[in-house]
């Protein structure tokens, strides 16, 4: 539900209603002051007094709402507004009193100038002070309904990144592949308690680093060849003779820093939408070539291939990678999906071996002496 | 075959088949059963659906356990395919099996159907949830009787099962986009006369045209009017203002012939309640 960012003066009666309440007091205590201090009787001062009072007031409201109608930015018109709305409420209320009393108006302003005046300067004084006791009123009230609008914006911002994340892990930890994990787990701690350990060890780190992902910037290629590891030995047990998978990292390539879980959602592809459908199964090669500062990581499977050959519209684990290629490398880090070799499809994904550091828009450490820099090596196995 | 069931048997052993792709849970679900059903003898086990319908029709078991996610046919589109494939005529006819599909995501809802004709498991399965599912399944092979009236409620269940995977879209489509070598075609949709699943594509086909395009038939399915356009088979999807005629051949299998197309479709049994005389 939209809330207002600007606070707004309102204008129905009861708001006027609840506006001159303190007026009216005000304009009651001057009648009964000129009383007690002067030599009036009260009954007149009461006229008087509240003619004066609300003729003021009124004109004060009348011009806010026609001369103010963005009281934070113009709140400076006030210094000429109030004076004027003080004089002419005065001279108004003055000869609406008279007149309601049946007081002669003739000789007002040279029979008695000083009362005349002092009434004005008493008018002009409370006249101002009630009107910023009114303004100063409006504008926390104001502030407090920004801060409550700003919060209420965090809270939002908040839940949707809630969500997102969810949907994120959700997207990870699919749950079929969890709950079938555990069936195999269930089948294998009766039959084979060695195996099922085995595959408890890789099902935790797998979850570790899945829920971990978010927080690590890099980890080492070998980590995330561990990773690949603990995802394809769980579909090992699962697939059984259906799939076969081979890990090709050169030794030199092992320390190199990389973004963490960016192969995992390739190989993941290639199970789904290659390996799974496929009746016979088939196997899985996962490859890091180093090249020209570049690095080169390729998912291929001999999988049921691309549809239609060809690569169609990204689904939510690719298009998640292209999105942090691109927040990382911008245009240097690319991911492209071809057929073959062959049977099957192969994802490439290409981008600078240095460290990948803080997002584009920040200045990153020097990308060459990467190797020795800090690293977060999240849930390292072993 | 030894196994094959026989009206002549005094006290015939009921039989199952189990299909699952993952050998592990395969072997775990005949462990569990052999403790919760002694006396049931699975007489296959599978790893896909093709192969489930296959052996089904082959050995005709009492009892199907179809594991829901498997590679080529899924356990739904296996038991809608099996369906098709049984003899249910008298005399000769064996009644259709029970189904209990096992999934390990139940993104079917299939607690919704608890109380009907087929039943499921989760995965993990567990031996109280087992054991419930093997008495109902008892108590169905004792009412035989009642088995006709079974078969169209399996089939009623899988109807419901295979059509709510997608949810209709809002506004359904006008126009077909297909590619042909580098030029789009839009083929106006009241021009098609039905889609047809093709490997990895869906062939549009008009009265004097085909067309291939990419969008699986599950996906289209829901952007099409479903007043206009009848799926009657698990891979054809019909715009019923073309049919013209539709028989029963010698087989009792129902056949669509087409307005402005020479060729006869076959309607899964599932669908055939499309059809019927006014």
């Amino acid at each position: 539900m939209p809330i207002a960012s600007k606070y707004v003066v309102q204008w129905t009666p009861l708001a006027l209603l609840q506006r001159s309440l303190p007026g009216l007091t005000v304009n009651t205590f001057i009648a009964l002051n000129l009383t007690a201090f002067g030599d009036t009787p009260f009954g007149p001062n009461l006229v008087y007094s509240h003619c004066i009072g609300i003729s003021i007031w009124l004109l004060i409201e009348l011009t806010r709402r026609y001369l103010l109608p963005d009281p934070e930015q113009q709140w400076r018109r006030l210094y000429f507004i109030i004076p004027a709305c003080v004089v002419l409420g005065y001279v108004n209320g003055l000869y609406l009193a008279a007149w309601l009393l049946g007081f002669p108006t003739d000789g007002l302003w040279t029979e008695q100038p000083r009362m005349v005046l002092g009434y004005l300067l008493l008018s002009l004084t409370a006249g101002g002070a009630l009107t910023y006791y009114f303004m100063s009123r409006e504008q926390l009230a104001a502030a407090g309904q920004e801060m409550a609008y700003a919060s209420a914006q965090t809270e939002a911002a908040q839940r949707h990144a809630a969500e997102s994340k969810l949907v994120l892990l959700q997207s990870q930890i699919e749950p079929h592949m969890l709950f079938n994990t555990l069936a195999n787990l269930r089948a294998l701690i009766g039959s084979k308690p060695d195996a099922a350990i085995a595959m408890l060890d890789h099902l935790n780190a797998y979850l570790r680093a899945t829920l971990n992902a978010s927080r690590a910037t890099a980890h080492p290629l070998q980590t995330e060849f561990d990773r690949v590891r603990d995802y394809l030995e769980l579909l090992k047990v699962r697939m059984g003779p259906r799939l076969c998978y081979t890990l090709e990292l050169p030794e030199a390539l092992a320390s190199i820093p990389v973004p963490p879980l960016l192969l995992q959602p390739l190989v993941e592809n290639a199970i789904k939408h290659g390996l799974e459908p496929k009746i016979e199964g088939g196997s899985i090669t996962v490859r890091a070539i180093h090249e020209a500062g570049e690095l080169k990581l390729e998912v291929s499977d001999s999988g049921v291939g691309l549809p239609g050959g060809k690569q169609t519209t990204d689904g939510f684990g690719l298009t998640q990678v292209r999105e942090r290629l691109a927040t990382i490398y911008g245009t240097r880090g690319t991911l492209v999906l071809t057929p073959g070799p062959g049977v099957g499809a192969t994802a490439s994904l290409v981008f600078p071996s240095g460290h990948p550091g803080p997002p584009l828009g920040h200045p990153g450490p020097d990308p060459g002496s990467s190797a020795t820099h800090a690293l977060d090596y999240g849930s390292s196995p072993q | 075959m030894t196994f094959a069931k026989s009206g002549m048997t005094t006290s015939p052993r009921p039989t199952a088949l189990i299909a699952e792709d993952e050998p592990l849970l395969a072997a775990a679900l005949q462990a569990e059963l052999e403790l919760a059903w002694p006396e049931l003898r699975v007489v296959a086990m599978v790893g896909d659906g093709a192969s489930a319908v296959t052996q089904a029709l082959r050995l005709q078991p009492d009892v199907l356990f179809f594991d829901i996610r498997m590679p080529g046919l899924s356990g739904l589109d296996a038991a809608a395919e099996l369906a098709d494939g049984w003899n249910t005529d008298a005399p000769h006819g064996t009644p259709f099996p029970a189904l209990v599909f096992v999934t390990a995501y139940d993104q079917y809802a299939m607690a919704a159907f608890e109380a009907q004709a087929m039943d499921y498991l989760l995965k993990p399965v567990q031996a109280a949830r087992l054991q419930k599912t093997v008495s109902k399944l008892k108590q169905t092979l004792a009412n035989r009787a009642h088995t006709a009236l079974n078969f169209e409620a399996t089939l009623g269940q899988l109807r419901g099962l295979l059509g709510a995977a997608a949810a209709p879209a809002s506004a359904p489509l006008k126009v077909i986009q297909a590619s042909v070598g580098t030029t789009i075609r839009m083929v106006p949709i009241a021009d098609v006369v039905y889609f047809e699943a093709a490997d990895k594509y869906v062939r549009v086909l008009t009265a004097s045209h085909e067309y291939l395009i990419r969008t699986p038939l599950k996906e289209l399915l829901p952007q099409l009017d479903a007043t206009l356009f009848w799926q009657i088979h698990r891979g054809t999807v019909v715009n019923s203002n073309c049919v013209e005629t539709v028989t029963r051949d010698e087989a009792g299998k129902l056949n669509v012939s087409l307005r402005g197309r020479s060729e006869k479709l076959p309607v899964s049994r599932l669908y055939v309640h499309l059809f019927k005389a006014m």
